[in-house]
């Protein structure tokens, strides 16, 4: 997801009888439901993966402003350069609650930039993918902030309590991400054949990374068991991922576009879609830093950040000089 | 040049209404705090009001303090109005 395949650091999962003392207490309270907050005891392991975790995911959310911001100057319309605008914005925002979450666990957001910038922290896979026509816009917006909304839903009920109050903000303004996507879509897609077309290319662009954003399936992955144990990851990676499909795929033959997967069948037993094979090579390749944009993504993170020096130094200086100072 | 210090930020969300905590930022100064909470914090109509506050400079009771601070109302039901029960007739109390 926007963190994915999050390491805890952990061999194996201890059982309730195993642990003692303090970590033992701190497991009684997450499994009776009461919120772990920044001043309370914790296990160093919990709080290393929350501080992964929280990274990643504002990381993802600042660099997710790039491929939008490519359309920012060539929206079709004042509305929809607004809108964008809105959007874009809102993802700053939404990394920066995120940074602060993280900060109350005893790490510095430029610190976090800074494993960002050296390639020691990863962002979601999604956003290295390019953005090549304006229905790309509208196929994020639906798919990956619909994913993302799935995704994050149940972390509003996670147990770390900033972290969890930062997705409650989060999912209020991503509802608008989704819709204003989907709008975008709906729209080319009922246009003229040009339009059309381009809608269903976007679609096939966007909907295995889509898919994969969820990460593999958990399997025996004991980082997966332990984040569980934590109640720091609430539903298995593959149950995401069938709730984004069970309900996206009616959405897409709604405006009349098509799903781009030959094995893509209800199944009635089940009662969800079932789909063909993902690619994991190609997630596995993005992640390791090989697709298609994530040279160019850290080197624009890289080069706003230099280049905003001066600006941080200055506000700095200024402060420091009327520091005192009677109003 | 070091790290802009930390802001709590409080949010009053209608007249009437107490600021209530929402977030926290970094900032240079108080006016740049305000600027940018107002830029995070407000852009849905959330609120009229904006107080920061320096994050070091919050006093926080301390989680070890809960029982001695928290528990002694525990035992204190009559405190609270439901505790006495009304006779037969009264209808407002």
């Amino acid at each position: 997801m926007y963190a994915q395949m999050v390491d805890t650091g952990v061999q194996r999962v201890l059982d309730a009888a195993e642990l003692e003392g303090d970590e033992r207490r701190f497991q009684d309270r997450i499994d009776a439901g009461i919120r772990v907050e920044p001043e309370d005891w914790m296990p160093e392991s919990y709080r290393r993966t929350l501080v992964r975790q929280i990274s990643q995911h504002a990381h993802s959310e600042v660099v997710g402003m790039l491929p939008e911001g490519n359309w920012i100057t060539r929206a079709p319309s004042l509305l929809r350069k607004a809108t964008l605008l809105a959007k874009v914005q809102d993802e700053g925002g939404h990394g920066l609650y995120l940074y602060a979450a993280a900060e109350t666990l005893g790490v510095s957001r430029d610190d976090l930039i800074d494993a960002l910038h050296a390639g020691k922290a990863k962002y979601s896979s999604i956003f290295n993918y390019p953005t090549l026509t304006w229905a790309d816009i509208g196929a994020i917006g639906w798919l990956v902030d619909g994913a993302a909304i799935i995704n994050q839903i149940p972390l509003c009920r996670c147990s770390y309590g900033p972290y969890g109050r930062a997705m409650v903000r989060v999912c209020k303004e991503e509802s608008f991400h989704q819709r204003q996507g989907y709008d975008i879509m709906t729209r080319l897609a009922q246009g003229s054949e040009a339009q059309r077309r381009m809608a269903q290319d976007a679609l096939n662009r966007w909907w295995w990374p889509a898919v994969m954003m969820f990460g593999p399936p958990d399997g025996e992955s004991v980082h997966s068991a332990q984040s569980a144990a934590w109640r720091i990851k609430l539903h298995s990676n593959d149950d995401l991922r069938q709730r984004f499909i069970d309900q996206t795929v009616p959405q897409a033959e709604l405006i009349g576009l098509t799903i781009p997967d030959a094995d893509l069948r209800w199944n009635e037993e089940r009662g969800h879609y079932d789909i063909g094979p993902i690619d994991w090579e190609e997630f596995y390749s993005v992640v390791r830093g090989d697709g298609p944009c994530n040279r160019e993504r850290l080197a624009a993170r890289k080069s706003a950040w230099d280049r905003g020096a001066w600006v941080r130094d200055a506000a700095a200086a200024h402060a420091a000089k009327h520091a005192g100072e009677q109003k | 040049m070091k790290e802009w210090p930390l802001w709590e930020v409080f949010i009053r969300s209608s007249h009437g209404l107490a600021h209530k905590h929402v977030g926290s930022l970094r900032a240079a100064d108080a006016e740049m705090a305000i600027g940018n909470a107002r830029d995070v914090y407000t852009r849905r109509n959330e609120g009229v009001s904006i107080w920061v506050v320096r994050a070091a400079d919050i006093a926080a009771s301390s989680p070890g303090d809960k029982e001695p601070l928290f528990d002694p109302a525990r035992s204190k039901v009559y405190r609270h109005p439901t505790f006495f029960e009304l006779i037969d007739g009264v209808k407002h109390m």
